[in-house]
């Protein structure tokens, strides 16, 4: 019988390479990492899995590749979904759709808001920040009292996508020069007990390093977001 | 015995092409539901209290209970509602692809909504001269891109009946079935049998389908609505 064979395209910095990785860290699932210069040269592996967009993530399952870390996601928990391994996302339609919803809102209002926060000045960048930190409150009040999005026993995939983009809080921050924990003290406690989950706080990129690249990048005044 | 019925609550607009998606789900299922329109200037009291967050169409209201976002919308629809047709194949690696091709036509901003202005045939309806050819050969392209990824994933398309109809099926009739609407309201065609026959022919065969027929939006009443928007936003943009 052959092994299954698994495969992660990523770039270090990517929030959406980051949360494919601990999908798989904390359904304990094996697999090969390979990191792709998506600024340099792209390799043809990844220009042959992913010949539309050619963009990082990309799963690689016994040779066939998925793209795209949501539908990747989904797709993990579809195939590795045995009763002894933790579930991404709830059996309950209703549950469900629910946990799609806030995944879904935090990829479409964290991601652009924090980017403008370190790639515009002035009222621009006041803006940014005073949505990031609004969507932030929304998050919170949507976590209530639970330990985790997924409830007070498990993660799902709205952990996995918030936390995926926690390295890059200091950076929004520092340059923005607020901090969450003046907005948000109740989030950030949920960050903390993610990262207290080894399979997080493993796969989840050095926020200094994320830091120091930003700040080259800002130094040469390149306007182009790792991802 | 009295069977429990399900109370099921759709706010749509009548011109949005993701609200279609989820008219055109909903019926596929024979799922019986009652119908709000919205006008987006003026949203009800009740798409405000039930989906707070974002305060968009289309809203399903199930029971009580509101979900929220097209997509998620449409999955919710499939799971509870195991009836056929189903939405998605069984193998999880063909389910990947379809959400694949789905997520390409939404990212790539393919559809014309009245609800978004920046999509790249949002920009060729709202734009005119230069930039608007520049938009129109970037709506190509994205097309080319579709048309090819359907031919080589999707070979052999054949649509009989309700039975054949899936998510990708649901997407391409509500997005494109009024491709010809939009073709007339800014004077550009993107969809024909030459440049995108795969695309053109899918189409035609779900406009066969009589659940598509029910949802067909009379074709004046479209072409006089875009034309309208069209020409409120470029008397805008000139006064600007």
């Amino acid at each position: 019988m052959s092994e299954e064979k698994v495969v992660v395209l990523n770039f270090w910095p990517s929030m959406f390479g980051a949360r494919v990785i601990m999908a798989l860290e904390e359904k304990d699932i094996k697999f090969e990492y390979k990191e792709e210069d998506v600024f340099g040269d792209k390799t043809d592996l990844l220009l042959q899995s992913n010949p539309v967009h050619k963009k990082i993530p990309v799963l690689i399952h016994n040779g066939k590749p998925v793209c795209e870390s949501n539908i990747i996601l989904e797709y993990i928990d579809e195939v590795w979904n045995n009763d002894k391994t933790l579930r991404l996302l709830p059996s309950d339609p209703y549950e469900k759709a629910k946990c799609r919803f806030w995944a879904d809102l935090i990829d479409k209002k964290v991601f652009d808001a924090g980017r403008r926060t370190w790639t515009k000045k002035g009222k621009e960048q006041e803006e940014a920040k005073r949505e990031f930190i609004e969507t932030l409150k929304v998050l919170e009040t949507e976590l209530g009292e639970k330990f985790y999005f997924g409830g007070n026993e498990t993660i799902s995939v709205v952990d996995l996508v918030l936390i995926s983009y926690y390295p890059w809080f200091h950076t929004w921050e520092t340059i923005g020069d607020f901090s969450l924990e003046d907005h948000t003290p109740k989030l950030m406690d949920w960050v903390r007990r993610c990262l207290a989950r080894p399979p997080i706080s493993k796969s989840l990129p050095d926020r200094l390093k994320i830091l120091g690249r930003v700040s080259q990048i800002i130094k040469v005044h390149e306007f182009f977001y790792g991802y | 015995m009295e069977e429990k019925k399900s109370k099921v609550i759709l706010h749509g607009m009548w011109a949005s092409t993701y609200s279609k998606r989820v008219e055109i789900a909903l019926k596929l299922k024979g799922i019986s539901y009652e119908y709000v329109e919205e006008d987006l200037k003026n949203k009800t009291e009740s798409l405000i209290q039930l989906n707070p967050v974002l305060k968009k169409i289309p809203l399903l209201v199930h029971d009580g209970k509101p979900v929220a976002d097209t997509q998620v919308i449409l999955d919710y629809i499939d799971e509870t509602w195991k009836n056929s047709p189903r939405f998605y194949p069984e193998d999880p690696y063909e389910r990947a692809q379809v959400r694949f091709w789905v997520s390409y036509i939404n990212q790539q901003e393919m559809t014309v909504s009245c609800c978004k202005v920046f999509e790249v045939m949002g920009r060729v309806m709202l734009q005119e001269g230069e930039a608007q050819a520049k938009s129109v050969e970037e709506a190509r392209e994205r097309f080319r891109v579709l048309e090819e990824g359907l031919k080589k994933h999707f070979p052999n398309k054949t649509i009989r009946g309700n039975d054949d109809v899936g998510l990708l099926d649901i997407i391409i009739i509500a997005s494109f079935g009024v491709y010809k609407a939009v073709h007339e309201a800014i004077g550009v065609e993107i969809i024909d049998p030459v440049n995108t026959p795969t695309l053109y022919n899918w189409i035609e065969q779900l406009q066969q389908l009589p659940v598509i027929k029910e949802v067909e939006v009379p074709h004046d009443r479209l072409v006089t609505f875009l034309q309208k928007c069209r020409q409120e936003h470029l008397q805008q943009a000139a006064n600007a």
